[in-house]
């Protein structure tokens, strides 16, 4: 059998995971109490694992690296979360989501998986709200939906511009319950620094303090890795300062094969960069596409006039603005999904017409939408003869209770009035499709370990759709893990607890001692930041919206030498005994610093244009379709799972080939 | 302002570790864009201090756009600074002139012991909502679908206001008495505001006061400077519902 076995359950796919849940071994509740589980993460992936693992009775450790549960990025999310409810009768349903799901990751995601999502969906929406999540709704008192890219529905809920946070709210409420009760037992300010591994098993992980910076080790039946995605290996990406790849790559180092890792959405629709100070990158959510229109000026000159701020963008008249996707894919116009709409704004900002002073910033105009909703209010309150400037103050105030937050987000940092003004966007790194390559048990290569959430490579194919990532979040923790781990724990209810004195525990304990030693005593000149800007730039131009061959052939150049200089002349201030930022940041560097040449290795490998991974190589000629991205099915429809040999150079490629059952593989069309 | 951007002057409170007595430092940092965040000010900062190979400045921060509640500082005798509506994260040096003193300080509180530097323990927080702070479903795929239970728009809305609290503590770092109250009385309201939460509204009330009281934070002493320092616009409004829920609570809580 080939370690690649993605375990989907026979038979129809509709009824797949109904039989695999009935035929699945259970552990029976007076064993549960017996069986340790450590979840690494307290996101909407581990945070709803950890709290329904307990519920169910299983001795939980749960780990998160900020100073509460409740801080997980997961907490950023703004638009809001996918469910298959039809709530709105537009023809929604649970092979309509999972359909949208698998072409809008340019398939190249398992089929079951999806369809699994797509029929937990309704349940998550379901247990939100019995939580308290309070969802935006209606005057009638039913919840409400808006619509986001790549799809023809309106099935995405959610709660203003900060749906992940009420989400995260929702699980982090869930675990206090389990914590309260003694159930959960919670490590604040730890950070899991490797996976132990005892006769092929994994058996707990090693994880450092990060106020006395002591290493301790926690023994337990299984492990789950739910520690968030890697877009931080750009150094600017809109993931929070922390988001890191760490424990996904300790264990990848330990066994666990990491799957398409070159497969990274770059999100269209962000606050451009201002300075060389700039630490991160903001998004504006991608809801905001629902009634913004996207544009560059079509003349050069009103380009360089409004560089030069002699040109205002309102002063612009209508046959004066190139609404680029509306006349590039009439279809779907400014709702195409993420990798169409971002590689647009690339190829009108690469051909001069980007509108701020670094030549890499578009419009995106309320302009419409405030008087489209300014009429109707006006409408609605019966003032027939409105004024052009009431019709603005109602649409305003209706632009005001969807995207306030946002809104205000954005004026806080550029420093302009969004509603009376375009927002300035520009795309940037979001979130990170690849990562640990799981079955559909959610088991990694390691036995006993699962990775959930973005950590894991499961769902989105080559390009993920908005408000997917917090829908497939909650359904690994929710719904998929309860259940799939009792099948692997049900035959560990005999083992007794774990020792932690044993010799797989000393070494791996030593081995994380002794690397921090090693970067201790390095006592260079840069500072990590340094480095970790260096990483991000080459892989921003060689390994970002467009790859080519050679691009990609330098950057894994490049990546091993920086990764030589750091590890001669990096400098970490302080003591490894005490609280240090630094060295937290050294060692999730030294981390990115593998993953990256990984990473551009997976990408020249993949000689093909498929989600968010474009290859210049390969791109449609002529036709309607010309210019566009070229999968090439017949050569690439796997998932690549890379096993680590002790050197990104020599990681060995394993490929589970993707069948394609129940949707017809076709080219992804919005035009 | 020239281009350049401002020169300024930093008195910053540092402090090894929580036994270790703390002190105010000063520091230099030049050329500051008024377009940087207050924490990419600090950033500069650090990194100066690394180059010259000083200890940085540790302080907390995670998602830098106002969301996840993990940045804090006392900037000028303000919890998150001067502007109004941000947190510190989201604070920009625009709102600070050339040559111009800041002081930094960590928010303070008794249930706010200092970690290092300007980084705070705010596990009190944490440990009210262990007392109280959710609604007591398992979950298992068999809860009632959601549109089953509507909720008028008011309603919801209103909770969803109160849900927005980022758990950051500022309004403890601003109220003379340390109080909690603000925190505490944003969940009690989400949950009191739903009919998911009122069957136990009674207990959670009482529990998380009084878990609220035990962690050392202080009375409400009703002079409303914590809704003015909330980052969140969390509003007054909330612990005057609190107190009535309270109220309503002690009155019938069985012995
Ligand atoms: C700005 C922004 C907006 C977004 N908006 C949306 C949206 O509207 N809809 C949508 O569906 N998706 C959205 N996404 C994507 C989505 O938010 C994330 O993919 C998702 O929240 C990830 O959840 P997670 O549980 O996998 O991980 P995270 O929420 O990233 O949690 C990771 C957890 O792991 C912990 N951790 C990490 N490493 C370690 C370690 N070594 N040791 C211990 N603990 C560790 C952290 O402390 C944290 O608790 C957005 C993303 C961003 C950046
Ligand atoms: S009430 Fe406001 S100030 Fe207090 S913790 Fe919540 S968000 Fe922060
Ligand atoms: S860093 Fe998250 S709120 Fe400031």
């Amino acid at each position: 059998m080939s370690v690649l076995d993605s375990k989907t359950p026979k038979g129809p796919i509709k009824d797949q995971w109904t039989n695999h849940k009935n035929h699945i071994n259970v552990v029976n509740p007076a064993n549960k109490r017996s069986i340790d589980v450590i979840v690494v993460g307290t996101g909407l992936a581990g945070g709803a694992a950890a709290a329904s693992l307990a519920e169910m009775g299983y001795k939980v450790k749960a780990f998160c690296f900020q100073d509460s549960p409740r801080r997980a990025h997961s907490i950023a999310a703004q638009g809001g979360i996918n469910a298959a409810k039809n709530y709105q009768n537009d023809g929604d349903s649970t092979y309509r989501l999972f359909y949208d799901t698998v072409k809008g990751g340019d398939y190249r995601s398992r089929e079951s998986n999806v369809y699994r999502l797509a029929e937990v969906s309704a349940n998550i929406i379901d247990q939100c709200v019995a939580q308290g999540v309070p969802f935006a709704r209606e005057y009638g008192g039913l919840l409400d939906n808006r619509s986001f890219g790549g799809v023809l529905v309106s099935r995405t809920f959610y709660a203003k511009g900060q749906t992940g946070q009420q989400l995260l709210l929702g699980a982090y409420s869930a675990m206090n319950r389990q914590i309260g009760k003694g159930k959960i037992e919670m490590f604040n300010r730890h950070e899991m620094l490797d996976v132990v591994v005892v006769d092929g098993k994994a058996r707990g992980i090693i994880a450092r303090d990060l106020v006395t910076g002591k290493l301790e080790r926690h023994g337990a039946h299984a492990v789950v890795v739910a520690t968030g995605g890697y877009g931080n290996v750009f150094f600017l990406s809109t993931n929070a300062m922390g988001s890191n790849a760490t424990a996904a790559w300790k264990i990848h180092k330990k066994g666990a094969y990491f799957a398409n890792p070159c497969y990274t959405q770059i999100h269209p629709t962000c606050i451009p960069r201002s300075g060389d100070y700039q630490s991160k990158l903001t998004l504006m959510s991608e809801s905001l596409r629902n009634d913004g229109r996207i544009w560059v000026p079509k003349n050069i000159a009103d380009v360089e006039a409004i560089r030069a701020g002699k040109k205002s963008p309102t002063e612009l008249s209508e046959d004066e603005r190139d609404y680029y996707l509306e006349r590039r894919y009439p279809a779907f116009g400014n709702l195409v999904p993420r990798d169409v709409a971002s590689r647009a704004a690339k190829e009108r900002c690469d051909a001069g017409y980007g509108v701020n002073k670094t030549g890499e910033a578009v419009y995106l105009d309320f302009k419409s939408a405030i008087e489209r909703y300014g009429k109707e209010a006006a409408t609605v309150h019966g003032e027939k003869n409105a004024s052009h400037e009431r019709i603005i103050e109602l649409g305003a105030a209706v632009i005001k209770s969807k995207y306030g937050n946002l809104f205000q987000m954005y004026e806080k940092i550029v420093d302009q009035n969004p509603y009376k003004t375009p927002m300035m966007i520009y795309p940037a790194v979001h979130y990170t499709m690849g990562g640990i390559w799981v079955d559909y048990n959610l088991m990694t290569t390691i036995p006993g370990c699962y990775a959930a959430g973005e950590a894991n490579f499961s769902d989105h194919g080559a390009n993920r759709l908005g408000a997917s990532a917090l829908m497939q979040g909650l359904a690994d923790g929710y719904f998929v893990l309860p259940y799939t781990m009792g099948d692997y724990l049900a035959d560990e209810i005999r083992t007794g607890p774990i020792a932690t004195d044993s010799k797989e525990f000393d070494e791996a304990e030593k081995n994380v001692s002794g690397t921090i030693e090693r970067l201790m005593n390095i006592k260079g000149t840069k500072s990590v930041d340094h480095f970790h800007k260096e990483l991000g730039k080459v892989m921003w131009n060689n390994v970002g919206m467009a790859r080519n061959a050679k691009g990609l052939e330098e950057a894994q150049e490049q990546i091993r030498k920086i990764r030589e200089e750091f590890w001669k002349d990096v400098r970490i201030p302080g003591d490894m005994n005490e609280l240090n930022t630094e060295l937290e940041k050294a060692i999730r560097v030294a981390d990115f610093l593998e993953l990256g040449e990984l990473f551009a290795k997976d990408a020249l490998h993949r000689n093909e244009s498929c989600g968010g991974h474009f290859r210049e190589e390969s791109v449609e000629v002529g036709g309607e379709q010309s210019g566009e991205a070229k999968r090439d099915d017949e050569n690439f429809k796997y998932v690549a799972a890379w096993e680590w040999t002790g050197d990104p150079k020599t990681s060995v490629l394993h490929k589970e080939e993707l069948e394609f059952n129940d949707i017809e593989l076709k080219q992804r069309s919005y035009k | 302002m020239s281009e350049l951007g401002m020169n300024l002057t930093l008195k910053i409170w540092r402090q090894k570790d929580a036994k270790a007595k703390g002190k105010m430092e000063t520091y230099k940092v030049t050329e500051i864009s008024e377009h940087m965040s207050f924490l990419e000010m600090l950033d500069v900062l650090n990194e100066q201090l690394i180059n010259t190979g000083q200890e940085p400045v540790a302080f907390d921060h995670d998602c830098r756009e106002g969301i996840c509640g993990m940045c804090s500082l006392y900037i000028n005798g303000e919890a998150h600074g001067p502007d109004r509506g941000v947190t510190t994260c989201q604070l920009h040096m625009r709102m600070f002139y050339n040559n111009d003193t800041i002081y930094i300080e960590p928010f303070r509180a008794k249930a706010f012991p200092v970690v290092k530097d300007l980084i705070v323990d705010r596990s009190s927080f944490d440990r009210i909502q262990h007392a109280g702070g959710f609604i007591s479903v398992n979950t298992s795929g068999n809860t009632q679908d959601a549109n089953s239970l509507p909720i008028p728009k008011l309603d919801a809305d209103k909770a969803f206001d109160a849900a927005t609290c980022i758990g950051c503590g500022a309004c403890v770092a601003t109220c003379k008495n340390a109080s909690a109250m603000l925190y505490v009385s944003a969940k009690v309201s989400q949950f009191a505001l739903l009919p998911q939460g009122k069957i136990e509204a009674k207990d959670r009330v009482l529990n998380m006061v009084e878990q609220m009281d035990k962690e050392g934070f202080g009375n409400c002493t009703n002079t409303g400077a914590c809704e003015v320092e909330c980052p969140k616009g969390i509003s007054l409004e909330n612990i005057a519902r609190m107190n009535s829920e309270y109220l309503k609570a002690s009155l019938v809580r069985e012995k």
